[in-house]
């Protein structure tokens, strides 16, 4: 048993994700390996709620349709335009670039911030899973106005199911690769299928019927007690910041630095139009025949699918919340790492999975699950900013890139000022304005662009002799 | 592949016939459980076969 152990232990320690170099050429991975990560990745247990949450807020048909429509092509171009031509130039994570601007110090703060909010969001896919595992024990399922545990059973589901999604985390980037490449191609296939299953039950039995029972019986405008009402532009940014994070944030070059071509930032269409558009409405439609049927006492993604496709669907929901907790677990790891490259990546990501679990007890993090998503887009968003105005605008303005590097400094004072100063003004356009959270993102860019070529103007107006 | 390809369409397919009033919801639950396992079980020994 000790050797086994201890061979299991060698094994994990060398797992190397190349945290602090570039990704040599021969690992770099072709097309297909983002295209199934990106599918499987954002068809995803959370997309069992999003959809449901749009019914709750009372989207129409045609504002939910138009809106993810543009919302998600605005994400793609994000991806490619922005994420994926910064990870292929730099080829190393986003936390070491990061350190090379800003220095070790900040960075240290700001990947204590990104892990939490990574855990807290895989948290929400393992909680989600957990409501499909619970179904054959009979588990009091949480409702819409929950956000403590409410059972024994339900905290015992949930440490049951992180514990599982945390060991196959622990392995690694091509363990959660093949993972997902696997559940890609049928994950959508399942959302589809149910929602279809369903549709006779409102009233739809030709497509000709669709859209008329669409307006009347699923997406129907009306919003629900403790909701608040959604328009077109919520869901438009709502689609396009969902993983603001990841793309405008940049955190999605821990991925795309494997790239062969910045060209594959286009391949996030797939996690889109496949998770972010059909299985979103796909779940709208099974949340719809749920509240017909059951009311909405209680709000288990689990229960719906099972009730649509019986135990595949059930299948569908732990996986699909398996496929996108491993990749962010994996991402927190990263993060939490960060703080000490000495720790092996395995035992980090351990005790992330640790956290994560806990947290997901808590129902609050799926029935607030718009909110969160919202604010974790924002809080991260502005040294996305920073490090597009590091490589592109910088030099051309005849200033140093990666001040912290050349100067040796641990803490650039440009970026923690651009970060805290653009969170800053942002709160207050929510307090003092009444802009929600879903708007704030895209002022917010331009005011962290403007603030981190201000202040570092200022900052390196005596620095003179390049250093390298 | 040509199982796997046969598991997917046992998930897709029933679901559409239920739309058409051919199948009940019952049996459309089976057919795609098959297609699932059918799926699960064949895929492995072919996708991910470059890297693994």
């Amino acid at each position: 048993m000790a050797t086994t152990s201890s061979k299991l232990v060698q094994q994990l320690d060398a797992v190397n994700e190349y945290e602090r170099e570039p990704i040599p050429p021969g690992k770099r991975k072709g097309l297909g390996s983002f295209i199934g990560m990106y599918a499987g990745e954002h068809t995803a247990g959370t997309e069992f709620v999003i959809g449901p949450l749009f019914v709750a807020h009372g989207v129409s048909a045609p504002d939910l349709v138009w809106g993810l429509l543009i919302g998600n092509l605005l994400a793609v171009l994000s991806w490619a335009l922005i994420c994926a031509p910064i990870a292929v130039r730099t080829r190393v994570t986003l936390y070491f670039q990061l350190e090379k601007i800003c220095g070790s110090t900040l960075v240290k703060g700001y990947n204590l911030v990104n892990g939490v909010m990574f855990c807290f969001l895989a948290g929400s896919m393992i909680a989600v899973s957990a409501t499909a595992v619970g179904i054959p024990f009979d588990i009091a399922m949480p409702g819409l106005g929950d956000l403590y545990p409410n059972s024994l059973g339900w905290v015992l589901t949930v440490l049951a199911v992180g514990a599982v999604v945390t060991l196959i985390a622990i392995r690694g980037y091509e363990q959660v690769s093949r993972f997902a490449n696997l559940a890609a191609p049928w994950m959508p296939l399942v959302f589809i299928a149910s929602a279809l299953a369903v549709l006779p039950e409102l009233g739809v039995h030709s497509w000709r019927d669709f859209w008329p029972q669409a307006e009347a019986e699923i997406w129907t405008g009306v919003v629900q007690e403790g909701q608040s009402k959604f328009t077109f532009w919520h869901v438009m940014f709502f689609a396009w910041f969902a993983n603001m994070a990841m793309h405008i944030g940049l955190a999605d070059m821990s991925v795309l630095r494997y790239a062969r071509k910045w060209q594959y930032g286009f391949s996030s269409a797939t996690g889109m139009y496949v998770g972010h558009f059909i299985a979103w409405l796909a779940s709208g439609i099974l949340y719809a025949v749920w509240l017909q049927k059951f009311g909405n006492a209680e709000f288990a993604p689990g229960k719906i699918a099972y009730y649509a496709a019986g135990l595949a669907g059930a299948a569908c929901v732990v996986i699909a919340g398996w496929t996108t907790a491993n990749p962010t677990i994996y991402r927190a790891g990263l993060a939490f790492q960060a703080l000490n490259p000495r720790w092996k990546t395995w035992k980090v990501t351990l005790v992330t999975g640790l956290v994560t679990t806990l947290a997901a007890c808590f129902p609050a993090l799926v029935m607030k699950l718009l909110d969160f998503v919202a604010l974790y887009g924002l809080l991260l968003m502005p040294m996305g900013a920073v490090i597009v105005m590091d490589l592109y605008v910088l030099p051309r303005l005849g200033m140093q890139d990666e001040y912290a590097r050349r100067t040796q400094s641990r803490f650039n004072v440009a970026a923690a000022v651009t970060w805290l100063g653009t969170l800053l003004v942002c709160l207050l356009l929510n307090f003092t304005q009444g802009i929600e959270i879903f708007f704030l993102g895209l002022p917010g860019w331009f005011i962290a662009a403007l603030l981190y070529v201000g202040i570092s103007k200022w900052q390196q107006r005596n620095l003179r002799a390049p250093a390298v | 592949m040509a199982l796997s390809a046969t598991g997917l369409l046992l998930t897709l397919i029933p679901s559409i016939l239920v739309v058409t009033g051919h199948l009940d919801l019952a049996t459309h639950q089976s057919w795609m459980l098959g297609g699932t396992l059918l799926w699960f079980i064949s895929a492995p020994f072919w996708m991910n076969k470059k890297t693994g």
